[in-house]
């Protein structure tokens, strides 16, 4: 018994250490002082204010455009580079693998800096010829999609092998097109790692700072740039409340899904 | 799963197909890169409002990170506010082009002292309009010092030992040190650059913490009890907390003037130059230095506030020849790699 | 035959471009930028400049901490996750979701948060001195780095180690226990062993990110203690040395390299990765 509260004791500990500075922003987005240190007070104003900003809007806007469109396009790009391996031999898958992998085994700045290097040479190239080029949402966009795609991967691949090929073939036998085999009998069965793939790709774009840091343009910003700028002069305080709104709102939505009922899902 | 799936993919495209219907993507726009903090908001509201310009502003921490972003090319600004050496370098470097002054007529109201100042980097007054000007000080806590502080050498008092906020930006660091030792800051020998390295290394154990814009946040909040600011932060810091106090050092310290210019490869130039003569109405200039108090190089704002105790304020409007300040100089490519190379091994110390 | 070959190709050129484009041809330009000087000829001086002391002191500060960080994350999440794997969940995205929800409130948020509780005036001091207990001192100290490399990478850690921890077949485990073995042999011969992949995978995720970070030294750090990843920061943001940049780049390369081939030693199927 003892032992059994040890545990849930530790696990608590754990938990109050993850989520103390979460703690803390939502505190002080109630903090009717400006700086940081104070308190000033409680406060609902900067929740007000909060929609009535439209540069942290904007900035909201674009890291959930990049985070969605970034997650979706690495996600498609993570099954293709699947079935696309299974073809290869193991000298091949291996060297692919190791491919992919290195935006994630990589340090994030190395790979800010040589997607930034990249992107200002294509710029210098298409300069020679009289086309402007500039950082901006494209660049941030692939720069997503290239460090989610490992991600994307790893989730989708070990589904993969566990598949039964002989399923696939006698749905071929049975007359079943190849795209309807894929999308009938394959699919299904990789959806639980396509799936996390995507939510973890969604995550790590959501969370970068470094790569869109290197590789952003004028006139673009991602929460977490925008963050970063504010950092200096003292963050704005509706950045705590956008903060606990989204904190708020994933938490919910993780409630209310732990709480229906267990959809027939097999266990991974 | 799948049922949070589509929870999540609903409303995150939900929130973002309300976020993005407020972006307008009309041809008329600017692109305005300037010091953090460094205007009044509502001053670009009132612009884009006159104008039907749509104003996109982004903002930027030291001169040499504005400098890596321009210089790369592929960060295609119309306006952006560097201070004195950095413009001297802009220039050196062909990065900027010249400002047709016929369009911008309400730079008169821009004082003669200022323009004077600006030759000391644009010689032939082509590239530079003034923006805001200051000194580089002292701000402490009152309540947590011994006695007041009037020189840089406090800085390396070790009764202060993590107290001291210094400058995170190297020729600021550097010129806070070169000046302790009697040396000009825009010294170029590297005996007098070794020293002020030594110095600063001293200084580390002392020093809580190199920032730049933090120093205002953790001043108010007694975080520390003496930081190296820039005399625009001086009014406002005070406003938060009167403890606070601003003083140039009797050494001498650094006069900077930070000017706005146009890059060469600016696409919107005329706009910029409407936004620039926007800038320079009276009106504009005192509601924007009533935000930022920084120092305006406005003569006819400066004669508007009301504040008087402000508008003949020490701090924000200096007597400058009651001081000794001197504007940094751009020193070469050759000298600024012994700067950058010494501050590395201050920082790595 | 050719034509299956040739939908196959249609499904796979995309992708090989894309990672060819943006994963080999990114590798390439920071070499080239690292074994060339400004001139544009060829030299070793970006490499060896990791040698000369600040450089190198940077680097050992920075191996150091984040060795450190990495330890103490493992010690903190083995038994975590082995708790964990052990209890039982009502599912699975329960727990995984435990860990992943506090990345969705900004990184550079949760750090700064970090410091509003620790710093001199911050709010764990002032429960502190509220208990008349001494006030803590680690901000801006190698500790309050080592602090934030361990909270924003323990899920990296957590999350591996519990995939496989929660994987291994409880009746391999019985059978251990059957066999006569007590729960210590049991942890020692079985389960410890099999649980390697995800170790390996969990290190290297926590310890690649600890060793290039730049952000977390400058928030917690006060910018006082120079990482590897502040020096090449600087580098490509304001001493414009690109080259430098790239060389010292390269060399960090070095260190990730080591790591990808004990991951691909310990972990063939790349498993553990799975989040």
């Amino acid at each position: 018994m003892i032992y059994k509260s040890l545990k849930r004791i530790y696990i608590g500990l754990i938990l109050l250490f993850l989520y103390a500075p979460i703690i803390t922003l939502i505190v002080l987005s109630f903090n009717a002082s400006k700086t940081r240190s104070k308190w000033g007070g409680f406060t609902f104003d900067w929740y007000i204010e909060l929609f009535q900003n439209e540069e942290i809007m904007s900035a909201l806007g674009n890291t959930l455009i990049v985070a969605l469109l970034s997650a979706l396009i690495a996600t498609i790009f993570g099954l293709i580079g699947c079935v696309a391996m299974q073809q290869l031999g193991r000298k091949g898958r291996s060297l692919i693998t190791g491919i992919t992998n290195i935006p994630m085994l990589n340090a994030e700045i190395v790979t800010g800096i040589s997607l930034m290097l990249l992107f200002l040479s294509i710029g210098n190239i298409l300069g020679k010829i009289g086309v402007r080029f500039q950082l901006g949402f494209m660049t941030v966009l692939i720069s997503h999609i290239t460090f989610n795609i490992p991600y994307a991967i790893l989730s989708i691949l070990p589904r993969m092998k566990q598949l039964n090929p002989s399923v696939y073939e006698a749905a071929l036998d049975l007359g079943a097109t190849k795209f309807t085999a894929f999308r009938k009998v394959v699919l299904p069965d990789l959806l639980p790692g396509i799936s996390s793939g995507f939510l973890m790709a969604f995550t790590m774009s959501i969370d970068d700072f470094i790569i869109t840091h290197f590789t952003k343009g004028p006139g673009f910003d991602t929460l977490s740039t925008k963050i970063y700028t504010e950092l200096r002069k003292g963050i704005k305080p509706e950045m705590y409340a956008l903060s606990t709104i989204i904190f708020v709102v994933v938490f919910i939505l993780l409630l209310l899904v732990n709480h229906t009922p267990k959809e027939p899902n097999k266990k991974r | 799963m799948k049922k949070l799936f589509v929870l999540l993919l609903t409303s995150v495209l939900v929130l973002s197909s309300f976020t993005a219907c407020g972006k307008e993507d009309g041809g008329n726009k600017l692109y305005v890169y300037n010091w953090g903090e460094y205007i009044d908001p509502a001053v670009l509201e009132m612009f884009e409002e006159e104008t039907g310009i749509q104003v996109i502003y982004d903002e930027f921490e030291t001169n040499e990170s504005m400098y890596s972003k321009i210089s790369a090319g592929a960060s295609l600004y119309d306006l952006v506010c560097p201070s004195d050496y950095m413009i001297s370098k802009m220039i050196t470097e062909d990065l900027l082009q010249p400002i047709n002054w016929d369009h911008v007529p309400n730079r008169i109201y821009i004082g003669e002292d200022y323009w004077e100042m600006s030759k000391g980097f644009d010689e032939e007054g082509q590239y530079a309009l003034p923006y805001c000007w200051g000194t580089v000080g002292i701000l402490y806590n009152t309540t947590l010092v011994s006695e007041p502080i009037d020189e840089w050498a406090d800085l390396w008092d070790p009764q202060y030992t993590d107290e001291v906020l210094m400058q995170d930006s190297v020729r600021d660091a550097f010129m806070v040190a070169l000046i302790k030792n009697g040396h000009s800051c825009n010294s170029q020998t590297t005996e007098e650059l070794e020293l002020a390295k030594q110095e600063l290394i001293n200084q580390k154990p002392i020093v809580q913490a190199y920032v730049v814009d933090q120093v205002r946040d953790k001043m108010i909040g007694g975080e520390a009890a003496i930081g190296v600011i820039y005399s625009g932060e001086a009014i406002y810091t005070q406003r938060e907390n009167p403890d606070l106090e601003y003083v140039i050092p009797k050494e001498g310290s650094n006069l900077w003037i930070d000017s706005w210019v146009i890059p060469k490869n600016a696409r919107n130039v005329e706009n910029a130059e409407k936004f620039l003569d926007f800038l320079c109405r009276p009106d504009i200039a005192l509601l924007n230095f009533d935000y930022i108090t920084y120092s305006t190089p406005n003569v006819s704002a400066r004669e508007m506030i009301e504040d008087e105790e402000i508008r003949n304020s020490e701090i924000a409007f200096p007597t400058l020849s009651n001081y000794n300040l001197e504007v940094y100089k751009y020193l070469g490519e050759e000298t600024e790699t012994i700067y950058n190379n010494f501050w590395k091994q201050v920082k790595a110390y | 035959m050719n034509k299956k070959k040739l939908s196959n190709h249609l499904l796979s050129t995309p992708f090989y471009l894309w990672i060819g484009a943006f994963i080999v041809i990114p590798l390439f330009m920071i070499f080239y930028y690292g074994f060339t000087d400004k001139t544009g000829a060829f030299t070793l001086e970006n490499i060896t400049a990791m040698a000369e002391p600040w450089h190198f002191k940077a680097l050992m500060i920075s191996v150091v901490l984040s060795v450190i960080s990495t330890i103490i994350c493992f010690l903190l999440a083995y038994p975590l996750a082995y708790i964990l794997s052990q209890m039982k969940v009502n599912s699975h995205q329960y727990v995984v979701f435990m860990f992943i929800l506090p990345m969705w409130m900004n990184f550079l948020l949760r750090t700064l948060a970090w410091q509003t509780l620790i710093e001199k005036t911050g709010v764990i001091n002032g429960f502190l001195t509220a208990l008349g207990l001494p006030a803590l001192r680690i901000i801006n100290t190698n500790y309050a780095i080592v602090l934030g490399m361990v909270y924003n990478y323990l899920p990296f850690m957590i999350l591996p180690l519990y995939n496989t921890l929660a994987k291994i077949d409880p009746s391999v485990v019985n059978a251990a226990r059957d066999l006569g073995a007590n729960s210590f042999i049991t942890f020692k011969r079985i389960i410890f062993p099999l649980s390697i992949p995800g170790i390996i995978s969990g290190i290297t995720m926590v310890f690649v990110p600890s060793l290039t970070t730049f952000v977390i030294s400058n928030i917690l750090g006060g910018s006082k203690i120079l990482l590897i990843g502040n020096v090449i920061e600087q580098e490509f943001t304001v001493a414009c040395n690109w080259h430098l940049g790239s060389g010292l780049s390269i060399v960090l390369m070095m260190f990730i390299v080591v790591n990808m081939v004990l991951s691909m030693i310990f972990d063939k199927d790349g498993e553990a990765n799975a989040l």
